[in-house]
């Protein structure tokens, strides 16, 4: 009976595991096919990917992309780590509005929030281009590192920034040397999760971006709705962005796993010293 | 772990400015045009020759194309721009456009007579054809049993969820005004009301409304059906042989995209070299071998193949195109156009 | 006084924010209501509720049908990825914890992949010419219309939420406490009486995220609807084709619609819902 059960776990894992992976798998084998059709295979080719590299509208999207995913996530994270502390030593009130005020870009609607930046910056008549683009993906961004700096603060030793302040220390360097180390993992949790959401942000960007300015997101769109010649290479940029994502989830991981083994190991000496 | 992000946050930020910094001294045109609408070689080609910078962007629809510009105004900076027709002559009324002198123009003479000076642009003064084309329908003769001939196949039960319509207000009801034997410019209500009601019915047997998409789509066998410009429908028989465009015998739609300057410009002059540089003839070969669209300049259309010139599609004799309508700017009439459209779209 | 003036000065620091918030969060927001409520006529603006009367006008409610298909293909989609996910992070929680960081990384993969390149590559499965088809034809089946339905619709929303649904629900009963559940084996509960009256009334807050972060992007999204919807357009297609065409005062009433539908949702969902960070257990 336990057998058959662990045997029904298994399979249902496993048919949810294709599920999500086979169509990237079939546009990964897609990506090396000689022929441009689904249905045929013309033998193994790379011209997709020689193709992807000589495109220049990908590669100047691939620029931006990264550039705005950099510069937002910059920005987001030191704002909204300035931000997160300020809030969390506000009073009640005040606290309660600024904290509602940061869920609403991240509970609403993409489409809501990226229309309604869109009227903004017509409003204030900011030229649609890189800069739009930024403000908004800088909008976007710092919720998400408020809320992943928040939980740490509340677990730091409210005592410990005061404790600076008496011992002669600035309010500033007080933040720079007790309050930044502790909140240390919650600020590059936000660092690296701005960064990722910039990344994949489509619809934001579809509606502040600037004409003929494009990132990877918006370029893939207009591929796959418009061009009739570039569908075999954005299979190759899947491939490609699926190898990137599993190297960087790769090094994250490892990274976090020793951090924890190194944080144990650690917790285990200072019981023993005690 | 700190370190590793600080280092990539910090070379993406140094490459991305180093980027955004090394594009500024140079001359910048910006070029708004249909999707895949162009040999995007092309604008390499001008930026080297002329040591200017192109911004290139597209539309889908003219209505998309005119929304922007006037939501955006000065802020879109766009100095090219290729309208169709009607929109032209709209945004000609609307002061939209800045007049340009074609006398500079070295390949303006290039272009064939009978493209110039047509209704709307009486005088050339803001335009310069950029190609031409009739709206018909793209079958598959693998699919289709019996002779496409007439809109009528559109309306026919038998290809239920096997054709595509456009997604654009003038084309779609234009084709349904047509087929009822209506103006294409009608603006009687009862006759556009009989238009709505034959659209409806007609939606259970559309299996999407497409924009640029459907080019892919017939050319891997997705549908028997799809209205499409001549122009895309011969992209799609080079890449598959089992396809066949036809004219409808009720006539259809004649439209001509020409290249203009806008009037909030503030390079009308490289704007202006700009279209002299799309007319020259190895230029407009590029183009027209790339789209496959009608070309209105002379050396092109002399130096093709006689089986191009005569296959029907691309250069249509007189008679072919005799019943066929340009659209007209419609004015405030438009607007109910796009009700009847919306509520086709999402009734 | 000395500590009032500390706690003052430490709250300074969301200055900067604050006035971030103002212009960029809660300026725009503020405008769509305006925008929703105005019209332009001549030179001045004229309070209205057209835009409104429009969309729920009874006698001709194509905007209230439309909403409404997008309602129940999100409710659906998010249905699905409940009864799809859950037994999956359940499986996920009890799995032997060295093997649980590897499968929960596998499933957070294709959650970065980028979701057009994910709705593209089932359009590649799914056409009529599709990989699918292709595959049915050469055992003499078919084509089966697979794509340009609602159906469609529902599985694309699937494929693409399903981790936002096993992830909160997986982070929630992985830091169950084991007491409750052998507590409730020593008061002679079962499997299945564990599950309903302890196991799953504890996961709900996990639900509950699941839910909201399946349903909103579902019942809004123009994408997947877009390429693999065909003709069925929701809600989302609507708002973004009105904003294309210039109707920013119908486009804005439309946002303002789903906003307030949102907001209504997050209060009836905000019950059940612990303090849970919205990112919680998303990246790692």
């Amino acid at each position: 009976m336990k057998k058959l059960i662990s045997a029904c776990k298994g399979a249902y894992s496993a048919i949810i595991f294709l599920f999500l992976y086979l169509p990237i798998v079939v546009l990964i084998v897609l990506s090396f096919n000689e022929s441009s059709s689904r249905a045929v295979w013309g033998g193994f080719s790379l011209k997709w990917y020689t193709a992807l590299l000589e495109n220049s509208s990908i590669r100047d999207a691939l620029v931006n992309t990264l550039f705005i995913a950099a510069a937002s996530a910059a920005i987001a994270t030191v704002v909204g780590t300035a931000a997160a502390i300020g809030i969390n030593s506000m009073r009640r009130l005040p606290q309660t509005l600024i904290t509602n005020l940061t869920y609403i870009p991240v509970t609403n609607a993409d489409i809501v929030t990226g229309v309604s930046l869109m009227v903004l910056f017509m409003f204030l008549s900011i030229p649609f281009g890189r800069v739009s683009l930024l403000l908004a993906h800088v909008t976007f961004n710092i919720p998400y590192v408020i809320l992943s700096v928040m939980p740490k603060l509340h677990q730091m030793n409210k005592h410990s920034y005061e404790a600076a302040l008496d011992l002669g220390c600035t309010p500033l360097g007080a933040i720079i040397k007790v309050v930044i180390p502790e909140i240390m993992p919650g600020i590059i949790t936000g660092a690296i999760l701005a960064f990722t959401l910039s990344i994949d942000d489509f619809v934001i960007s579809f509606f502040t971006k600037g004409d003929g300015i494009n990132t990877l997101s918006t370029v893939i769109y207009t591929a796959i709705t418009k061009g009739t010649k570039l569908k075999n290479q954005i299979n190759a940029l899947s491939a490609v962005m699926f190898i990137v994502v599993l190297a960087l989830l790769i090094v994250v991981n490892v990274r976090a796993s020793k951090d924890a083994r190194e944080r144990e190991r650690a917790a285990r000496n200072r019981a023993r010293h005690r | 772990m700190k370190k590793l992000v600080c280092l990539v946050l910090c070379a993406v930020l140094l490459c991305g400015l180093v980027s955004a910094c090394s594009s500024g001294s140079k001359p910048t045109l910006k070029v708004y045009n249909w999707g895949d609408y162009i040999d995007e070689a092309v604008l390499d080609m001008f930026e080297e020759e002329y040591g200017v910078e192109v911004v290139y962007d597209t539309y889908d629809t003219n209505e998309a194309m005119y929304t922007n510009l006037v939501s955006k105004g000065d802020a879109a900076g766009y100095d090219v721009v290729i309208p169709s027709d009607y929109m032209i002559s709209k945004m000609i009324n609307e002061g939209m456009l800045a007049k340009i002198d074609v006398s500079a123009m070295e390949n303006y003479s290039l272009i064939e007579d009978r493209f110039k000076n047509l209704g709307y642009d009486p005088n050339n003064e803001y335009s310069v054809p950029y190609m031409w084309g009739t709206l018909g329908i793209l079958y598959n003769t693998t699919l289709v049993d019996g002779p496409v001939e007439s809109w009528s196949v559109l309306f026919d039960e038998n290809y239920s969820g096997r054709l595509f319509m456009m997604d654009s207000v003038r084309d779609s009801i234009g084709v349904a005004l047509d087929y009822l034997g209506y103006s294409m410019n009608s603006t009687n209500d009862a006759e556009l009301a009989e238009a709505e009601a034959l659209l409806k019915e007609q939606k259970p047997l559309v299996l999407d409304y497409t924009g640029d998409e459907v080019k892919d789509k017939m050319i891997g066998g997705e549908a028997a059906l799809a209205v499409v410009y001549a122009g895309d429908a011969i992209t799609c028989i080079n890449e598959n042989s089992d396809l066949k465009f036809a004219v409808p015998v009720e006539g259809s739609n004649l439209f001509f995209d020409a290249m203009c300057v806008l009037e909030t410009s503030e390079n009308k002059e490289l704007a202006e070299q700009f279209i002299d540089f799309m007319c020259r003839t190895d230029i407009a070969e590029m183009n027209r071998a790339y789209i496959n669209y009608s070309s209105p300049q002379t050396e092109v259309v002399d130096a093709l193949p006689d089986e191009i010139k005569n296959d029907g599609v691309q250069y249509p004799a007189s008679e072919q195109i005799a019943d066929s309508e340009v659209f007209v700017d419609l004015g405030e009439y438009v607007e109910v156009y796009n009700e009847i459209w919306n509520r086709i779209i999402f009734g | 006084m000395g500590r009032l003036k500390k706690k003052f000065r430490l709250s300074f620091v969301a200055l900067p924010y604050t006035v971030y918030a103002l212009i960029f969060i809660l300026a725009p927001m503020v405008l769509i209501v305006v925008y929703s409520l105005c019209y332009q006529q001549g030179g001045g603006w004229e309070l209205t509720l057209k835009y409104f009367e429009k969309f729920f006008d009874l006698s001709n409610p194509m905007y209230l049908r439309s909403l409404w298909d997008s309602v129940w293909i999100a409710a659906l989609s998010t249905i699905v990825c409940l009864i799809l996910g859950y037994p999956m992070a359940y499986i996920l929680s009890k799995m032997r914890p060295s093997v649980r960081g590897m499968v929960s990384f596998l499933f957070v993969l294709p959650m970065w992949m980028n979701f057009l390149l994910r709705t593209f590559a089932w359009m590649t499965l799914l056409e009529n010419t599709g990989v699918i088809n292709t595959l049915l034809g050469h055992i003499g089946v078919g084509p089966v219309q697979f794509m340009y339905t609602k159906g469609a619709i529902v599985f694309g929303n699937v494929y693409n939420f399903l981790p936002f649904m096993i992830l909160p629900i997986y982070n929630t009963i992985v830091k169950l406490d084991g007491m409750y559940l052998e507590a409730a084996g020593d008061l002679g509960a079962n499997f299945s009486a564990t599950f309903r009256r302890v196991i799953f009334p504890l996961s709900l807050p996990g639900v509950v995220s699941g839910v909201t972060m399946t349903f909103v992007p579902a019942v809004t999204t123009f994408i997947v609807s877009r390429l693999l919807g065909g003709k069925n357009a929701l809600i989302g297609d609507l708002i973004e084709r009105e904003f294309a065409t210039g109707n920013w005062g119908f486009g804005s009433a439309m946002s303002v619609i789903i906003m307030v539908m949102i907001l209504l949702m997050m209060g009836v969902m905000g019950r059940y819902e612990k303090e849970q960070s919205a990112s919680g257990g998303l990246l790692m």
